[in-house]
């Protein structure tokens, strides 16, 4: 398989100064690609230019070989789902989150479905994120982006995020992942992208 | 006659001055510090009501056509305050001015094409000054309202935005909150007329002679016109805030969001 994404000499302006500065880098399309750096090394600003939270000013970002500019930004995030670092839950029930497909979404995200009548707000934070991710994936995406997905997580809640996160990869997803635990990535991705090395 | 229109003379005025003094003693003595604003406000009131009373005196003697004029500087006026409420909101000025304009133009458009209100300057300039000050204090309060609550909620507009959402729906439970705020004090207001205070522009009829229920009618439209006029400034502030704070590709802009990592 060829490269979903391409970073091609992308810089990031900060407030004083650039945040990434001539990035250039290949993300696959198949498995999991784990991206590493120091914290401040502008992971999660890279992360971001994948579904267009945020443009770089300077050079490009390709999705399938096309700058990512050049799709409609609501079908592009569609196409390529973030979840953040802490779990973000609006109000209403996990059903009215996820969607219709709500049984079958939480069987997948490894969630009872007896959840689904349950007010968001009331889960606690490995089963928000979860919840997140069944969100995400109600979307039917090709592409998911995940921020420190286990940083606000106990050991026992990160583990299984872990083997969630890893699984959805092996379906077929394309699971791009910022992490600042080397563990982490080595443990779990299929490959590494290492940000701000000196 | 209990009219007292035409009965207070410059005299009277002076001897009101009185009350001033009391307040700027009691400042003093309670060392409250405020004896400099207490003067700077006095005067103030005093030299802007001094040229508004003339210009409205030449305006309404055969010079209506100075109207709009009138109305105008008004609007700008209003524009500068706001929007420099609003400056941490780009082209806050804009926002100001266009909602403070729309209600305005909206309200007063109503009231003179139905013939609520003749289309005379003794009608328009008051009327028009009413809802162009409370307009603006919608539209200020619309903008910092929104700017503080989607900066502080950048997580939850962002992930809405990442499921695919449109700036606009990412924002929407934050618009209405802050159009709500921006129209409550009118609501309440309306709530409480003749219970709390009996507002100006009834008190102004009354001391000037006219029978209570005709005040009351006036009292009525002028309520009437301040909450659709807020409703239009609220509007108009809340969509354009918004327009102004994401960019074209449904993106925060980037002074709401800091990120590091």
């Amino acid at each position: 398989m060829g490269d979903r994404f391409e970073y091609r000499n992308v810089r990031v302006d900060g407030d004083a100064a650039p945040i990434i500065e001539g990035f250039s880098a290949r993300i696959p399309a198949d498995g999991l690609t784990a991206m590493v750096g120091p914290s401040g090394a502008g992971k999660t600003t890279l992360l971001r230019l994948l579904n267009r939270l945020d443009d770089p000013d300077a050079g490009d970002v390709l999705l399938d070989g096309r700058d990512v500019r050049s799709y409609d930004v609501l079908d592009l995030r569609r196409r390529v789902q973030y979840v953040g670092q802490v779990p973000v839950t609006f109000p209403g029930t996990v059903a009215a989150q996820v969607g219709p497909d709500v049984d079958a979404l939480l069987a997948r995200v490894g969630l009872p479905a007896a959840l689904a009548d349950r007010e968001a707000d009331r889960l606690s934070v490995g089963e928000a994120q979860r919840m997140c991710l069944a969100r995400a994936l109600a979307r039917r995406p090709e592409c998911l982006l995940l921020d420190e997905p286990t940083s606000a997580l106990d050991t026992a809640s990160k583990a299984g995020i872990e083997a969630l996160v890893r699984k959805l990869a092996d379906d077929g997803l394309t699971v791009v992942m910022v992490t600042h635990d080397p563990r982490q990535a080595s443990d779990l991705a299929d490959r590494t992208l290492t940000v701000g090395a000196p | 006659m209990n009219d007292l229109s035409g009965r207070i003379s410059w005299a009277d005025v002076g001897l009101a001055l009185l009350l001033v003094g009391v307040s700027m003693v009691i400042s003093r003595t309670r060392r409250t510090g405020l004896e400099r604003d207490i003067a700077v406000a006095t005067f103030r009131s005093f030299t802007q009501l001094l040229a508004i009373g003339f210009v409205l005196d030449y305006v309404f003697d055969g010079n209506a056509a100075l109207t709009p004029v009138v109305l105008l500087v008004m609007i700008g006026t209003a524009t500068v305050t706001s929007g420099g409420r609003g400056k941490r909101v780009p082209g806050a000025y804009w926002i100001a001015a266009t909602s403070v304009s729309a209600a305005a133009g909206g309200t007063l458009g109503v009231l003179l094409v139905l013939g609520i209100v003749p289309a005379v300057p003794r009608a328009a300039i008051p009327l028009g000054s009413m809802i162009i000050s409370n307009a603006m204090n919608t539209a200020s309060l619309v903008m910092s309202r929104l700017r503080d609550d989607l900066g502080a909620h950048r997580r939850e507009v962002e992930a809405h935005l990442s499921l695919g959402e449109t700036s606009t729906e990412a924002a929407a439970s934050w618009h209405r909150t802050a159009v709500r705020n921006g129209m409550l004090p009118i609501i309440d207001q309306t709530k409480v007329v003749g219970l709390v205070a009996l507002p100006g522009a009834m008190t102004g009829m009354l001391l000037a002679g006219a029978s209570p229920s005709s005040a009351i009618r006036l009292q009525m439209v002028v309520m009437y016109m301040l909450l659709g006029g807020n409703a239009f400034a609220g509007l108009v502030a809340g969509r354009l805030t918004i327009s102004r704070l994401f960019t074209a590709d449904h993106q925060l802009i980037r002074s709401l969001r800091r990120v590091a990592g």
